[in-house]
């Protein structure tokens, strides 16, 4: 009698378990490659413009981001590009949680993560990690390189038993391809590269799925970017992770990049596959940013046609009316300055089937292809 | 007669740590009309050969322990002090990457402009002011008349870049250095301020010496590039043919490892290792820790500059390799 | 740019070693032999600093001089057998002679030893209000600049309130008002007027290091204020309080005495220089008999220089723009 009941206890846990187990594998299956893993919907930051000591009033608000919307797929890179003040690295703190939005949703595998506080904001904290632009001030100089490393586990102690760190900061530092004698050493110790390193390897410690990107390479030389494009490449495969990857650099983007979105303004204006934007783009401004870039190529930047765009960017605080771009765009007309143009699939290309590569987001009411922008490609 | 010859310039500092060899036997020459593009990354003594030219080397710690420079026939090296103040800023003028605070913050860009010509040309204040107007409309700043009073701050990167090239041109040098002028600007405006700067220079036909690290910007305005390394020019060419076929392992390795805008690739080809320590350059050739085509001579014997064509040479040992590789 | 990066570090080799481990493990070989080199012992800010100091004159100076002080203020008995507080009105003013090397002051006490146990009441009145005004300053700036806000605006309009009482000033108003004055007492003015000093420092080298990436990164990891605050911020910004305080050191052993001097600071019984400098100026009786002004001015003036000295080696090691 009392076995019987004890058994059939067992039974239902084994149950319980079994149907955990598949919940737990369909959750998985369902946010399997192609799936969004990261929405990020209508996402807005304002940060107020005050004047004042003791009172502060508010007399105006820098729209640092102003209604981003877009989606990450697992296993993919999304790169984000834009000029200084488009508000790219402020979508990177929004996504991380180091600033809190002033509206909009983020949505981590179909679950609400914008307000998330307590424990439910250290388990996105988990899973979405961060990887910072200056590898000099990024790691804390009063710290070796294990306690950096070793951190995550401090903090989340249910990651790693506490006999177990020592081995996984080592691991670690492996798996970014620096030498794990190294533990005891302090930043000051390594040139940029291997900081850099040493940076990505504290963003991994947690296994995160998501890994956001600022500036990863901006600040280093030029022969030591590929390592680390490469590591992070490398990493990618290795564990699956999604990247968001947020750079000044349009190269670069395009080489990391599955999908691409351009800002400009506190706005994503193109969003499409690395071929779309690059091939393909149909908005001016994305237009006008990838003929700036130099080729290092003489004969290619002959061929090319350059736009160079008159005036400065509009400040954040007082962005134009309408389409934010149109004070230095040259297709500009009076519809762009009273009526925003929405980010999805132009109305001139709305004849065009998905899969064409001009059937993209591009926020313009004149939307068009142009020849010659990147220049012929080579194979 | 070129307008600039550095012969086997050798520039050294002295920290507390030792001695480090900054410049190490830098021969370059520029004429009038001619960009000279001179790349390299962070310690390659791209900067400090620059300074070195413009007689604006901090010393001590720095010391320039050999070679000549010869501008228009003299040899600044050899010219008492005065001399040389009289030719920097009147001769030849400088352009710095970080334009804020090239800039005083306390002056109007105007009367930092019209400074110039009272100084140097004795013009009276107003012809002066009239002359910073002129200048600021030359290098398209918009309202020039209305911002002539306006205080850097007031002025965008762009602006201020722009500034920082007529305080350059103010005096009609012969010979213009550029130490990174656009690598603080976005993409947009970088190629504004660089069009700029090579419409103004083929306009007064000025000698330009662009130091940069960044291949693609110089890829369009340079007639010759100068690649160095440790504080060497490993490399000589006009623009194309160092694009197309370079000549040092180096040369080849920059190119290969930087992501190309028309081009989606897979795995970047990488350098390895990382610049050296100037304090310890390897024996021999300085690149070979890193070369893939290193041998034995390489940790050896320090390369000469090899002729490779008549316009072009390459310190590598190796160079007929590199270019029969194609 | 300059020709030498500062980054590069001690051992480019080594360091050149650490990322061909990724070559090698490109090509399926496995990381670069471990146990290889042995690990090296671990070198902190710290511990820079010391191998700084150790080889600075100035500090080696200041720290014997120091050593010296803190050993005759715990033991005086060490170096002076007699009572400071045993007085003969007759030998008063006397010459120094065999035994009595510093002679007698006004009142027939031996100057010798009221100048040794002198440092004792000068030490304690500094370490500890260089304590307290270090734990308070650091602790209220601290909080100003971490919080920022409201915080920081009130705790910065009290700091500037109490910065702006002149010290002597608020001595000579504060300290008469008392009646009988220990060395606490005159500790707890130093402190509630010095704090302001060390409040200003640590709320802005605290708002310095706030803005690290480091920070950032701590909390995108999840890290909660109190981890910031003592894993990430206090390690980087209390350099500065530290050589904030030494250097205040000095100048309060000099407050103390210049207070005993004006009247408002200790009393008799208690040994202080400064008591006895104000004594000994008291009608000009220096002139027959400068030895009574001249030993305890010295030993003042030696302290404080001795600390101020300090402070400045100090600051001179923790300084990484002098490096």
């Amino acid at each position: 009698m009392h076995g019987e009941g004890s058994s059939r206890k067992v039974a239902r846990e084994e149950l319980i378990q079994a149907r955990k187990l598949l919940a737990k594998s369909h959750a998985e299956r369902s946010y399997a490659a192609g799936e969004p893993i990261l929405q990020v919907r209508d996402l807005v930051k304002h940060f107020p413009l005050t004047q004042g000591v003791l009172f502060k009033r508010q007399v105006g608000a820098v729209k640092a981001v102003d209604g981003v919307s877009f989606d990450l797929r697992k296993g993919e890179t999304l790169g984000i590009v834009g000029e200084s003040g488009c508000g790219k690295s402020t979508v990177a703190k929004l996504i991380t949680h180091l600033e809190r939005p002033t509206a909009g949703t983020i949505r981590y595998k179909g679950n609400d993560i914008t307000r998330a506080s307590g424990r439910a904001l250290k388990a996105v904290r988990r899973n979405i990690q961060m990887v910072f632009q200056d590898p000099y001030t990024s790691l804390n100089p009063r710290m070796t390189v294990g306690d950096i490393i070793g951190e995550p586990f401090d903090i989340h102690p249910e990651v790693a038993p506490k006999g177990d760190r020592r081995r996984k900061v080592r691991e670690l530092l492996d798996v970014v391809g620096l030498n794990p004698e190294y533990v005891n050493r302090y930043p000051h110790q390594f040139s940029g590269g291997q900081r850099q390193r040493i940076g990505i390897a504290r963003g991994l410690a947690l296994r995160p799925e998501i890994i956001v990107a600022d500036e990863p390479v901006s600040a280093l030389d030029v022969s030591v970017q590929a390592q680390v494009v490469n590591l992070m490449e490398r990493l990618q495969d290795e564990f699956g992770l999604s990247y968001v990857f947020i750079a000044h650099d349009l190269s670069i983007v395009r080489h990391i990049s599955d999908r691409v979105g351009v800002m400009y303004l506190g706005k994503l204006v193109e969003v499409g596959t690395e071929t779309e934007i690059y091939e393909h783009p149909t908005h001016p401004y994305t237009q006008a940013l990838l003929s700036a870039v130099p080729v290092p190529d003489p004969e290619a930047e002959g061929r090319r046609e350059r736009i160079v765009l008159e005036g400065d960017v509009p400040s954040p605080a007082n962005p134009p009316s309408g389409c934010h771009f149109r004070t230095r765009c040259w297709k500009a007309q009076q519809r762009c300055a009273e009526e925003e143009p929405p980010l999805a699939v132009p109305e001139t290309f709305s004849d065009t089937l998905p899969g064409e590569a001009v059937h993209h987001p591009s926020a313009c009411h004149f939307a068009a292809e142009r020849a010659a922008v990147v220049g012929p490609v080579e194979t | 007669m070129s307008l600039l010859e550095v012969r086997d310039l050798h520039v050294e500092f002295h920290t507390r740590d030792g001695v480090a060899k900054a410049v190490n036997g830098v021969d370059c020459g520029v004429e009038a009309g001619e960009t000279l593009a001179v790349l390299g990354e962070s310690g390659s003594g791209k900067s400090v050969t620059a300074q070195a030219i413009m007689g604006i080397l901090d010393t001590p710690p720095g010391r320039i322990t050999g070679g000549e420079i010869v501008f228009q026939g003299r040899d600044l090296l050899t010219l008492p002090g005065q001399e040389r103040r009289r030719i920097r800023g009147a001769k030849m003028a400088m352009i710095f990457q970080d334009a804020l605070s090239a800039l005083n913050p306390v002056l109007s860009v105007g009367y930092q402009l019209a400074e110039m010509f009272r100084v140097h040309q004795g013009a009276s204040r107003k012809e002066a002011r009239a002359k910073a107007v002129e200048l600021m409309e030359r290098v398209r700043i918009p309202a020039a008349r209305q911002r002539v009073g306006d205080y850097p701050h007031q002025f965008s990167g762009g602006m201020r870049q722009r500034i920082m090239i007529a305080m350059a041109l103010a005096l009609e040098p012969d010979l213009i250095i550029a130490d990174e002028p656009t690598t603080a600007l976005d993409v947009t405006v970088q190629a504004q301020v660089m069009e700029l700067l090579a419409d103004l220079q083929r306009e007064f036909n000025m000698g330009l010496i662009l130091i940069t690290h960044d291949l693609g910007v110089v890829a369009d305005v340079a007639d010759r590039i100068a690649v160095m390394y440790a504080g060497r020019i490993v490399e000589t060419a006009p623009v194309k043919e160092l694009y197309k076929a370079p000549a040092h392992p180096y040369t080849k390795g920059l190119l290969d490892s930087i992501p190309r805008l028309d081009q989606k690739g897979g795995q970047l080809d990488v350098i390895r290792g990382m610049p050296p320590n100037l304090q310890q350059i390897p024996p021999g050739c300085a690149y070979n820790p890193r070369c893939p085509m290193a041998r034995a001579v390489c940790r050896r014997d320090e390369p000469p500059l090899y002729e490779v064509s008549a316009l072009r040479a390459s310190a590598c040992h190796f160079w007929e390799e590199m270019c029969d590789a194609r | 740019m300059t020709g030498t990066p500062a980054i590069e570090g001690p051992d480019e080799a080594e360091t050149l070693a650490g990322v061909e481990s990724e070559a090698e493990r490109a090509r399926g070989k496995g990381p670069s032999s471990p146990g290889r080199e042995p690990p090296e012992r671990a070198r902190s800010m710290w511990s820079d600093a010391w191998h700084d100091l150790r080889r600075n004159p100035v500090f080696l100076i200041a720290g014997l001089l120091i050593a010296f002080l803190v050993l005759i203020s715990v033991w005086p008995g060490l170096i002076a057998s007699r009572d400071p507080l045993s007085c003969r009105l007759g030998r008063s003013l006397d010459a120094s002679s065999a035994g009595h090397w510093f002679g007698f002051d006004t009142q027939g006490c031996d100057v010798y030893t009221r100048v040794v146990y002198g440092a004792r009441t000068s030490v304690t009145v500094g370490v500890c209000a260089t304590l307290g005004v270090a734990v308070l300053g650091s602790v209220l700036g601290g909080l100003a600049g971490f919080f920022g806000g409201v915080w920081d605006a009130v705790l910065s309009r009290l700091t500037d309130i109490f910065f702006g009482i002149p010290m002597i000033l608020g001595g000579l108003v504060f300290l008469s008002m008392t009646g009988s004055r220990s060395v606490w007492t005159v500790v707890a003015f130093i402190v509630l007027l010095g704090w302001p000093q060390v409040a200003r420092i640590a709320r802005g080298s605290v708002i310095t290091a706030k803005q690290n990436d480091y920070v950032l990164a701590a909390r995108a990891l999840g890290a909660g204020n109190a981890r910031m605050m003592t894993r990430h911020i206090l390690p980087n910004a209390i350099a500065p309080v530290i050589v904030t305080a030494t250097i205040a050191l000095g100048t309060y052993i000099a407050l103390e005495a210049t207070l005993s001097f004006l009247g408002v600071g200790l009393q008799p019984p208690t040994v202080s220089w400064g008591a006895d400098i104000s004594a000994a100026s008291q009608g000009m009786q220096f002139r027959n008999a400068p030895h009574i002004l001249l030993y305890p001015a010295a030993a003042l003036s030696l302290t404080v220089l001795a600390f101020i000295m300090l402070g400045d080696a100090v600051r001179d090691a923790l300084d990484p723009k002098l490096r």
